[in-house]
């Protein structure tokens, strides 16, 4: 072992475990994972960011915790273990919030719970951090809860450009004076079926920019 | 991976599990005074808020101390009954007994100006779980004076909406009452006309939170009638 060479802390592979989920390998556009919590809180930017931050805090976590142990998991009971860890960790946080960050906590709310049902952690967890050592797992968490962000943010700037005329709660609309120009919010971008639209609509987009992502078939 | 033995697994799994409950209990137990303080501290800044002072964590204790003045809690009939203290009463617990044992909790608030406030706690359902806040009313015991409402579950973005600002301001100087008779606040779908002194807007996307934030007005604040029309002034 000791002869072996010290990888870099940011090598070209580390590089690319944290930004092939930002585009390519996106977990939403790509592997249509996590699109429950993408369609529940992208009304407003402002939730959407705390689950972002959330949620890219929870999978670098627990991707580092499971890879940590990944050599004393037994693999037959390894999905148990993995939510175990994340229940764990997501209560735990939980808890901590409400104790000494109580507004914070009264904002996440729901959301705190929402991230144990996210799916594109326990795959991370399934499909990385199981045989990956801690550094890059903790990596590709950050890039995966990255990836996830983005698409969280852009679907929810433009259902709030559009549903409510506000930006992270600034009235653009209406500084615009687009209001007394006959403008009106489009209330269907509230609603949930938008945030799919939206999603479905980046993925078209990014399709088409890059062909290769399209299955040959 | 290795394939590991049933006893390796067995001794793994009851290791992580009491691990982990160890763990969770010895926080939740450690944690739990303080989250119970600042509990305790937030019932004190909506109060506060309800009669439109603005207080932080930290000021919110002194704040209270200053500006609300009294607080009792009253039967139905709208007697005050003793031996009871209003900021510990549960609400959930009351709205369980029959409308005859209810205790009422109502404090009462001094302004700067003078002017005397009552303050009225609500609860009541929303679509994911309770809705709850407060209502201030002025002396005439009819006028509404500010309200401040907050959730536990609420969708983020539609029925969540109920606590900002701009949907609380709606409810100032809104009348509970027309021509001697109760009639309550009306959430209104599609938007109050705004001659109605009775009515606000209801939120888009949030109907069914809007709906039970009008049943929690009416079914807390109508237990109050016998106070609100032999205190007027």
């Amino acid at each position: 072992m000791s002869n072996q060479e010290k990888e870099p802390i940011f090598s070209a592979k580390n590089l690319k475990l944290l930004t092939a989920p930002l585009g390519k390998d996106n977990p939403i556009t790509m592997q249509v994972l996590g699109i429950c919590s993408a369609l529940a809180v992208t009304v407003k930017l402002k939730p959407a960011l705390i689950m972002a931050l959330s949620v890219i805090a929870v999978i670098a976590i627990s991707n580092v915790i499971i890879s940590v142990m990944r050599k004393y998991i037994p693999d037959r009971i390894r999905i148990i273990v993995q939510l175990v860890v994340i229940a764990s960790l997501v209560i735990l946080v939980d808890q901590i919030l409400k104790a000494y960050a109580f507004e914070v906590s009264k904002q996440l709310s729901v959301f705190v719970g929402l991230i144990i049902t996210n799916c594109i952690i326990m795959g991370r967890l399934e499909a990385f951090a199981l045989a990956n050592k801690p550094w890059p797992s903790f990596i590709d968490g950050l890039g995966n809860g990255a990836g996830y962000g983005i698409i969280l943010l852009l679907v929810a700037f433009f259902r709030e450009l559009l549903g409510s005329g506000t930006v992270y709660g600034y009235p653009v609309m209406e500084k615009l004076g687009l209001y007394s120009a006959g403008y009106e919010n489009n209330g269907m971008m509230i609603l949930p079926p938008m945030a799919l639209i939206v999603v479905g609509l980046m993925i078209w987009f990014q399709r088409s920019r890059d062909k290769s992502l399209i299955e040959k078939n | 991976m290795k394939n590991f033995s049933n006893r390796y697994i067995f001794i793994f799994s009851a290791v992580m599990v009491i691990f982990v409950a160890t763990l969770l209990s010895l926080a939740a137990t450690l944690l739990q005074p303080r989250q119970q303080r600042n509990l305790e501290t937030e019932k004190k800044k909506s109060m506060l808020e309800a009669v439109g002072i603005i207080s932080t964590a930290e000021t919110a204790e002194s704040l209270y101390e200053k500006y609300i003045t009294e607080s009792y809690v009253l039967d139905i009939k709208g007697n005050i009954v003793q031996g009871v203290n209003a900021f510990n009463v549960v609400l959930k617990d009351e709205q369980k007994k029959s409308p005859e044992q209810q205790n009422l909790p109502l404090f009462e608030a001094q302004l700067e100006d003078g002017k005397k406030i009552v303050i009225i706690p609500v609860e009541g359902k929303g679509l994911w779980g309770p809705i709850y806040g407060y209502v201030s009313i002025k002396s005439d015991m009819n006028t509404i004076y500010g309200v401040t409402f907050d959730h536990k579950g609420e969708t983020p973005g539609l029925g969540a909406e109920i606590n900002t600002t701009d949907f609380e301001s709606m409810f100032k100087g809104l009348k509970l009452f027309e021509d001697n008779e109760f009639v309550s606040i009306r959430v209104v779908k599609g938007g109050s006309p705004p001659y109605d002194p009775h009515g606000v807007d209801a939120i888009s996307g949030g109907t069914i939170t809007s709906k039970g934030l009008e049943a929690m007005l009416k079914d807390c604040l109508v237990k109050y009638e016998d106070y609100f029309i032999n205190n007027r002034n």
